[in-house]
């Protein structure tokens, strides 16, 4: 009978025993396993993002048609005395017959031979256009009677013409445009009048109905959910840091503190929807606080940033090494002065790119904001001052994504990939700052 | 620290007084998604036109907004319900039970149900008949009612093609579905004569109650998931639809009229669903759209009836405004709306 020693004698330094070639391959199997996984996950990522950006992109160039307007006095102030509050009478629908004389002429001059009526011929603008000449006639009521020049978006049809998601055959069942309409588009492209350029409206402007797609915009839902955040930060860093500063510093470690801890790791685990209800239940219906608000919605974000923040806020402060607080301790500082002057400072890092995560997920969140009413045609009032960004009614920019993903017309779902993009643009570079400010002032001992 | 103080502090005074001074000063809407694209269409226009702010409009189907509707009355409840149906008189209850007692109701206009299948694929030539025979989880076979077997279209009409059956039909919460039950699969109940049967079987004391029964019997659909609930949008069915070529989904006409580069319509009891026959009422699955406002926020709610007139009048819901544009069939009687609605007349007669 071999012993042990005997098997291995037998076997030279210069040559590998089977197990040891085995042993070998195992660990090389295993590398190969990590590397696949690094790039599948890699793979997974690239078609992510080429897939957002190649349909969120076109989100931000947008077709202009430009058109001379009559602005008839007869028709926005019958009574000639430029009154405000007698131009403000006459409504949207007022200003139609302008657009639809202006495009006839415009087409007439060109030369265009077109059998399309008035009515189509204005079809291929976007329906805000007559919202567009108000606006300009309100803020400018000295201009009535005279012919101004206008870059008005083109309908979303005509624009996904022009940026390749419709064609002549897709719109066969169409009733919303035909191909005559395409046919003067494409004139009025040859004469320069429609073009295709960046549109800044779509990061700074409202959310638009289903029937105007081309007009639709993420800016108010991004101020509504930088006012979110705002709220988040202000309220849940205060709370977050001093909980975790008291439980980590001064309690007593004893069962209460047990079970505090335990409830702040179970809150963190939370499905974000339960907080949504809670809102909905204490803020809106006890506490009487405005629907809608991105007031609310903070709190609700605020209760589910909160243990994201107290626990990477502990583990910071437990990083601190004890002898900087044996020494501070050493030398006459009072428990207080210790944890302020000394270990907070060294903790900070830790706590920032704690925070920063926390308030980047609090940033993604939607199901929360289906209860408090942020879901939904919301993010139309551009909020005037900081009260109104936090009580008027808003969306926030993941609540504005959904909502366009589900609208029917298919230019709105080009504008969720490109609200994506936004997103994404945000998330990345709050993480960015995380990691920027954590190598900074991250010590190592 | 005193920084710590200050900001907490700060912002607990900010939310109490935010509590007791502001008061709301826009319209708060939720409801029906099928009538969310016309309600954001009049709030958009509402909010360019007059000097109010823009009403806010949530979705969610119209049993969760008349739910929501019915909590109560004060300015955290919302002013306005939008439904794909009528409301029903346990809602009514239900409200009432809350203290929202004077209720009026609008009816905006007519919107056709469609069922469409990818473009590409089968065209189809639908009866009633054919969908109750499709999806019904009983099925009349010589007089005995038998556990529904279909598996493909020609297993049901020999003169479809042999493609599986796999439907999309909106889930309970919508009002669609209850529109889909009442004209397509309850009146291929009755045209196959399985109603007649299942009356028979009924249980009840009285002969409402039995026909209570058996109509509910009619409408109870086969859950082997060759019938699938679509409880999101119609963007959910669009997606499904994509993804097996061989579904066939419920839409709205105007979802469909979005979609018409991947969408295919079937003609039901041979007609074609457009906003001319729906008007006429050859078409047979249409149901009118309504929403419900309350009352006691008028007058509170700054721009509430101001809405609530801007929504039916001729140039925003008649037969050339923008909502018939999107699909809406204008309501002939458009009028009488109108002038219930500048009268406030509310539900159950007396104003």
């Amino acid at each position: 009978m071999k012993t042990s020693l005997d098997r291995h004698s037998g076997g030279s330094l210069l040559l590998q025993s089977t197990r040891t070639k085995r042993r070998n391959a195992a660990e090389t199997r295993f590398k190969l396993y990590g590397i696949a996984a690094i790039a599948i996950s890699l793979l997974m990522l690239m078609v992510l993002l080429t897939t957002i950006i190649s349909k969120g992109l076109g989100a931000y160039q947008q077709t202009f048609i430009t058109l001379q307007v009559e602005l008839l006095e007869k028709k926005l102030d019958k009574k000639g005395n430029r009154n405000l509050t007698d131009i403000k009478k006459v409504s949207t629908f007022g200003y139609a017959p302008l657009i639809k004389a202006s495009i006839t002429d415009t087409v007439e001059e060109l030369g265009v031979v077109t059998g399309l009526k008035a009515k189509q011929m204005a079809g291929i603008l976007s329906k805000g256009a007559a919202a567009q000449l108000r606006d300009y006639v309100i803020a400018n009521p000295g201009r009535i009677g005279d012919t101004v020049q206008f870059r008005f978006l083109a309908s979303s049809r005509v624009d996904g013409y022009l940026k390749g998601r419709v064609s002549r055959s897709s719109i066969e069942n169409d009733k919303n445009i035909t191909p005559e309409q395409l046919d003067l588009v494409d004139s009025l492209i040859d004469a320069g009048l429609i073009e295709k350029t960046f549109n800044i409206d779509f990061i700074v402007g409202a959310d638009a109905s289903d029937q105007r797609p081309e007009a639709a915009g993420m800016g108010v839902s991004i101020l509504g959910s930088l006012s979110m955040v705002l709220v988040v930060l202000a309220l849940a860093l205060p709370i977050g840091v001093g909980a975790s500063i008291y439980l980590e510093e001064f309690a007593p470690k004893n069962w209460v503190t047990d079970v505090i801890e335990v409830n702040i790791s179970n809150l963190a685990a939370v499905p974000s929807i339960v907080f949504g209800i809670l809102g909905l239940a204490v803020f809106i219906n006890y506490m009487h606080l405005p629907m809608s608000a991105p007031l609310v919605g903070g709190l609700v974000l605020t209760l589910m940033t909160l243990p994201t923040i107290i626990i990477s806020t502990r583990a910071a402060l437990s990083a601190v090494p004890p002898s900087i607080r044996d020494a501070a301790l050493g030398v006459g500082a009072s428990p207080m002065q210790t944890v302020f002057h000394h270990v907070l400072p060294l903790a900070a890092p830790g706590i920032l790119t704690g925070t920063i995560i926390g308030l980047a997920q609090a940033l993604g969140e939607t199901a929360p904001l289906l209860l408090i009413g942020m879901v939904g045609f919301v993010a139309s009032n551009a909020p005037d001052s900081i009260a109104s960004g936090l009580l008027s009614p808003n969306s926030a920019m993941p609540a504005q994504i959904y909502e366009w993903a589900k609208r029917a017309d298919p230019a709105f779902y080009e504008r969720a990939w490109g609200g994506i993009i936004l997103l994404l643009l945000f998330l990345v570079s709050m993480n960015l700052v995380a990691v920027i400010l954590r190598r900074r002032f991250e010590r190592r001992w | 620290m005193s920084f710590v103080k200050l900001t907490t502090s700060a912002l607990a005074i900010a939310a109490v007084s935010a509590t007791a001074a502001v008061a709301r000063d826009q319209v708060q809407v939720a409801g029906s998604s099928t009538v969310l694209p016309y309600a954001s269409i009049v709030a958009e226009a509402f909010g360019e036109n007059f000097d109010f702010p823009t009403p806010v409009v949530e979705s969610g189907g119209s049993s969760a907004g008349l739910k929501r509707f019915c909590e109560g009355v004060g300015e955290n409840t919302i002013d306005v319900a939008n439904a794909s149906r009528r409301i029903k008189t346990k809602e009514i209850e239900k409200c009432a039970e809350n203290g929202v007692t004077d209720i009026i109701e609008v009816q905006i206009g007519y919107d056709g149900i469609v069922f469409a299948s990818d473009i590409q694929g089968n065209a189809f030539e639908f009866t009633p008949t054919d969908w109750f025979l499709a999806l019904s989880d009983q099925v009349l076979v010589d007089g005995e009612l038998v556990a529904n077997s279909a598996k493909t279209w020609a297993d049901v009409n020999a003169a479809f093609p042999a493609q599986p059956i796999q439907a999309y039909i909106p889930g309970t919460k919508h009002g669609t579905r209850e529109v889909f039950e009442d004209k397509v699969i309850l009146a291929g109940c009755e045209a196959t004569g399985a109603f007649d049967v299942l009356l028979d079987q009924a249980s009840g004391d009285t002969a409402k109650a039995k026909k209570k029964a058996a109509e509910k019997a009619c409408i109870s659909l086969r859950t082997d998931g060759l019938s699938v609930d679509i409880d999101g949008d119609y963007t959910e069915t669009l997606a499904r639809i994509e993804s097996n070529k061989n579904g066939i989904g419920v839409f709205g006409l105007a979802f469909y009229e979005n979609n018409t580069d991947k969408l295919q319509t079937a003609t039901m009891s041979g007609v074609v669903p457009s906003t001319e026959t729906i008007a006429t009422g050859e078409y047979p699955v249409s149901r009118p759209l309504f929403f419900y406002v309350k009352k006691a926020h008028i007058g509170v709610i700054p721009g509430l009836k101001e809405y609530t007139e801007f929504f039916v009048a001729d140039e925003v819901a008649g037969p050339d405004g923008p909502l018939a544009e999107y699909g809406l069939v204008a309501d002939p009687e458009l009028e009488k709306t109108q002038e219930s609605v500048s009268d406030e007349v509310v539900m159950g007669g007396n104003s």
